[in-house]
């Protein structure tokens, strides 16, 4: 399962990497949604995987990270879920002005003649 | 009152004379002139304090960690500077009533005066170094302001902008010689840096640190080389130059030479930096003044020219020169002022300032051109007058010098030169103007001024007659009192009389006084005639002309340097960025290996690889489709999405797995709505473009799979090592007992870490109001306005279920009114469920930002369905009320924390025991919990209806741009 994990967060990486070098603005919207799939599935991973132990503290069950998940990188890629989101939308919002504005859906405003 | 009253005094006065009306001249002098009164007597009383070398010192703590507290201290020093700040202040209000004319925006003058007052101030009561440098840096930034008060004048810009560059850069360095100095001794303060003079004097950092400080020095007090920019300061109104450039700016240069005098001075590079700078300035200076036509323009070189002899003689290390530069300070500060004002006068009541147009004013204005006469007389080193006496005093510390040979003979040469020169530029202000034949074609034909704008010259050329005439009984306490702290504590000896015998100085004054007079009239038909456009000799040492060239080569070198080592290319800028993040990553790999754990493996699934198999698959497939399959990859990115969200229900995550999927839900319905505005795929690209992109893929491709693959390669790493354990256990074991909650990761949003949250809702407002207001101005290109090509591709007579959103009120017809029924019936179910994962968000999965999203996309399926014109008649749902009611209930919850003592976002819980419901547990976190629900309602709402708006919204071209809010929510 680790290396299922593991080989998966390379991959969304990788394509979220690739498309933010992309010149068409929304690929780069894309990229940034799948680089921050991998990233939060990376933080995620930080603390400890267990199947079934949610981090929902049940009477008679000692509270330590051997019976529960660890709730911290929880609680830190929920607010990076959030924030992603937001930045997604901002980002689009961006993309549709300087599309606007600029005629063309190049990252750079312009096409660049190469 | 106490120094911070006083400190504080010209600020708030600064602050009221902002806000009083446009022309209200008296208000607003009444006001700067009783602030400058006021403080000017409170400093007055201080006097027995600080007379015998009594020091008033205040300090207010504030991080004295660092050393950085507000220190103010005044001792005579200070004393006489403070003094100087606020009488001269005083007189200047007055003046300036009658000098601006009713056009002039007062309240921006007065305000700016009396702020820079405060900064002055400020500066010279700090009793710490770096409190000493922020005032300096003050003063730099109000005198940009007042030089440029006519800011419709290019001239004013112009003046205003070298003096802040050039004063600004000179504090610049002074910080640094400040920091420097502080690390030497050891503190900021700067009783003791005072202290510590000869540790400073002995260090190996006093040759980097000295000429630092100096810089600063010596350009706020324009010496040469920095002298430059005084000139073209003169494009101020004339009170400020008067207030600037006798008393205040140009004296904080000087006044920072004294003030360190005790600690710096007394070595070689002291004796050489300053005395050669104060040498050449004092000639310069003064050479140049007598070839001026501008009254202002002399009196600005004539100042440099006595600055410079202040410089030099605290340059002279010797303790007799340093009483005699404090005596000059206050000798100049009045004559000069006063004569300033005199220039104001002749240049208000006549239009100009050109002393060749000038001539025979002493029949039109007697009064003023005997104040004139007398100032310049005091100027010149007139006996009997206070400038005599300080001149003298320099006279004689150059003959006594004892130093190399040349220096000794060149010294009073120097110095009788000067004298020279000062004597020819004044007759030149006084006999050019006041006598010969009246002058007729004078833009006005000049009369007395009023009487109040004539007070203030009166008083000062009084004081230079009182100084001058009885020199130990009106001003010897003071002076003793003022120079005690700048020689350290024991005054040298020196008498303050008129009469001191045939001596050298005495000789010195007389060939300088015959010598003035001899070369007045020589020089005088010349100048009349205008043979000298520009000061002979030194025209090709233009400040100006250099300070410029110099401007535009740094502009070309930065320009030059930009260009080479930067890039506007977002796509090369990217790639630096994870280039830079890779080898980041890759470096401790190099350094120290990467082996994998021992951790306990995760028993396999089947069925969770199969699943990741078609994600990692659909990745790749959104990563190669993107550019022109735009919905396509948007799908397979949702599967990713997807995918996330199933690994984090697998992994026991059913919070981020809950938040994950609802925002997934949101942000492809984001995304749906802003694919109608792409422009369609690019034709026709050159082989020779194609061929360079595929180089540029080919190495992307390749940084991709780096960087993927040093992911994965970590997070397997990672992931088969053991737990590091830190501080988690703390968050399980608390949750229950101190946050109330049993669903550890809400207790920490909403608790243990509300502050974040509190930070995340508050970007999310951020991020709504953006996307608002970047949306109000945007105007979709015209070949997105049209109908879509499918439903173009329609004969016009078919009937059709597709309706154009734009023209309908309601487009749930047709085949849409199933789901509309739908989906109208599932509002009140999606308002049920939002409640619930909201009540049970403390101890099971949900919370307040799950319910807040479930709770907006049952709205936007209404908009989906019904079209943005249906819903906005059926309902009014204000986002911008959700999301200030929400910003406002998480912060309330957290401040009610704070009025009960405790730190801001302390949760209280209480039991309660409710009828029908039963026992409840409430925590304050709640009521957070509620301003996050509010808020993500709000946001998500404003950001999405923003978007749907942009469908319905009228077209306009972009050609004619109207400023009406049509077109917004």
């Amino acid at each position: 399962m680790e290396e299922v994990i593991a080989v998966a967060i390379g991959v969304l990486t990788a394509s979220g990497v690739w498309l933010i070098l992309r010149p068409r603005t929304y690929q780069v919207i894309m990229g940034l949604c799948l680089l921050s799939y991998g990233v939060n599935l990376f933080i995620f991973s930080m603390g400890s995987l267990f199947i079934g132990k949610e981090p929902i503290i049940k009477e008679g069950v000692t509270q330590d990270l051997l019976h529960y998940t660890d709730p911290l990188p929880q609680a830190l890629v929920l607010t990076a879920i959030v924030i992603s989101f937001a930045m997604t939308a901002l980002f689009l919002v961006v993309m549709l002005a300087s599309r606007g504005l600029t005629a063309t859906d190049h990252v750079d405003g312009r096409e660049r003649d190469e | 009152m106490s120094l911070i009253v006083l400190l504080l005094l010209p600020f708030v006065g600064s602050c009221l004379a902002a806000v009083l009306p446009h022309n209200a001249r008296n208000a607003e002098s009444l006001l700067a002139g009783l602030v400058a009164l006021a403080g000017t007597v409170q400093v007055a009383l201080m006097y027995p304090q600080i007379a015998h070398g009594g020091v008033i010192r205040e300090e207010f703590l504030w991080l004295p960690s660092l050393g950085l507290n507000l220190v103010l201290r005044m001792d005579g020093f200070a004393w006489l500077f403070s003094l100087l700040v606020l009488g001269i202040g005083a007189l200047v209000s007055l003046y300036a009533r009658y000098y601006m004319s009713p056009q002039d925006p007062v309240p921006r003058f007065f305000a700016f005066f009396l702020a820079f007052m405060g900064a002055m101030l400020g500066l010279v009561i700090s009793g710490n170094l770096i409190q000493l440098v922020f005032f300096w840096e003050l003063t730099s930034l109000f005198s940009f302001l007042l030089i440029g008060y006519w800011h419709h004048r290019g001239d004013a810009r112009r003046g205003a902008y070298m003096a802040l560059m050039v004063t600004g850069a000179g504090g610049l360095c002074l910080l640094v010689g400040a920091l420097l100095l502080g690390h030497v001794v050891g503190s900021y303060d700067l009783d003791k840096t005072l202290a510590a003079g000869d540790l400073i004097r002995q260090h190996a950092l006093y040759p980097v640190l000295l000429p630092l400080i100096l810089i600063g020095a010596l350009s706020k007090s324009a010496q040469f080389p920095f002298h430059f920019w005084l000139p073209h300061a003169m494009a101020a109104p004339t009170p400020v130059s008067a207030y600037l450039h006798s008393a205040t700016m140009v004296k904080a240069g000087v006044f920072l030479m004294a003030r360190f005098w005790p600690v710096l001075s007394g070595t070689e590079e002291w004796f050489w930096i300053v005395g050669g700078a104060g040498a050449c300035t004092l000639l310069l200076g003064a050479f140049a003044a007598m070839f001026q036509n501008d009254l202002k323009g002399l009196l600005a070189y004539s100042t440099i020219s006595h600055l410079g002899l202040i410089t030099l003689l605290l340059g002279l290390n010797s303790p007799l020169a340093a009483v005699a530069a404090v005596f000059h300070i206050l000798n100049h500060a009045t004559f000069k002022a006063s004569l300033f004002m005199a220039a104001g006068i002749i240049d208000h009541e006549s239009g100009t300032r050109d002393i060749r147009r000038l001539s025979g004013l002493v029949r039109l204005v007697p009064y003023t051109a005997t104040l004139a006469m007398v100032a310049s007389a005091s100027m010149a080193g007139v006996p009997l007058m206070n400038g005599f006496l300080s001149k003298e005093m320099f006279f004689a510390e150059t003959v006594f010098i004892s130093a190399t040979a040349w220096v000794e003979i060149a010294l009073p040469v120097i110095a009788t030169l000067a004298g020279t020169f000062s004597v020819a530029y004044a007759l030149r202000f006084t006999v050019d103007v006041f006598f010969g034949p009246t002058a007729q074609d004078l833009p006005h034909t000049p009369h007395e001024p009023p009487r109040w704008m004539r007070a203030p010259v009166e008083l000062l050329v009084l004081t230079c007659l009182i100084v001058g005439i009885f020199p130990a009984q009106s001003v010897g306490p003071l002076l003793a009192a003022a120079a005690l702290p700048v020689v350290g504590g024991t005054l040298p000896e020196y008498s303050l009389a008129i009469w001191h015998g045939w001596n050298a100085p005495m000789i010195m004054s007389l060939i300088a006084m015959c010598g003035g007079v001899v070369l007045y009239l020589l020089l005088r038909e010349q100048l009349r005639r205008g043979r000298f456009p520009y000061p002979p000799l030194i025209e090709r040492f233009n400040g100006k002309r250099l300070f410029e060239r110099g401007q535009v080569h740094l502009m070309l070198l930065a320009r030059r340097i930009e260009t080479q080592f930067t890039t506007q290319r977002l796509q090369k800028q990217l790639f630096m960025l994870v280039l830079a993040a890779f080898i980041a990553g890759l470096t401790p790999v190099l350094y120290n290996g990467l082996t994998w754990g021992d951790r306990p493996k995760i028993p396999g699934s089947g069925v969770f690889v199969a699943l990741w198999l078609i994600a990692i698959a659909c990745a790749v497939g959104a990563a190669w489709q993107a550019k022109y399959h735009r919905l396509a990859a948007l799908i397979m990115v949702s599967v990713c999405g997807l995918m996330t969200c199933i690994t984090f229900v697998w992994f026991s995550a059913p919070d981020l797995a809950l938040t994950q999927l609802v925002v997934e839900v949101v942000t492809t319905v984001l995304i749906l709505l802003g694919l109608r505005w792409l422009p369609r795929r690019l034709e026709n690209v050159s082989p020779r473009a194609k061929e360079r992109a595929r180089l540029r893929r080919l190495r992307d491709l390749l940084l991709a799979a780096l960087v993927g693959g040093g992911m994965a390669v970590l997070s397997y790493a990672m992931l088969t090592r053991p737990t590091p354990n830190a501080i988690s256990s703390f968050y399980l074991s608390r949750a229950l007992p101190e946050g109330g909650g049993t669903n550890v990761v809400n207790v920490m949003l909403v608790d243990f870490r509300g502050f974040d949250t509190l930070g995340e809702i508050t970007v999310l407002v951020a991020v709504a109001l953006t996307v608002f207001a970047l949306l109000r101005r945007f105007r979709p290109p015209k070949e997105s306005m049209q109908v879509p090509a499918q439903q173009r591709r329609l004969a016009p007579d078919v009937v059709s279920d597709l309706i154009n959103p734009r023209h309908a009120p309601d487009t749930a017809l047709g085949f849409m009114m199933v789901p509309a029924v739908l989906v109208r019936l599932l509002l009140p179910i999606a308002l049920l469920v939002s409640m619930y994962l909201f009540m049970r968000g403390h101890n099971q999965p949900g919370g307040g930002f799950v319910a807040g999203l479930v709770m907006s996309v049952a709205f936007i399926l209404q908009y989906m369905v019904a079209g943005t014109k249906w819903v906005e008649a059926q309902m009014s749902l204000r986002p911008l009320r959700w999301m200030g009611t929400g910003l406002l209930c998480a912060t309330l919850t957290g401040m009610g924390a704070m009025s009960l003592g405790y730190p801001f976002l302390t949760t209280h819980t209480a039991h309660l025991r409710l009828p029908l419901l039963g026992d409840i547990h409430v925590a304050s976190a709640l009521l957070f919990d509620v301003g996050v629900y509010a808020v993500v309602v709000g946001s998500t709402l404003l950001i999405l209806t923003a978007l749907a708006h942009q469908s319905v919204r009228a077209y306009r071209p972009a050609s004619q741009p109207k400023p009406t809010k049509a077109g917004a929510a």
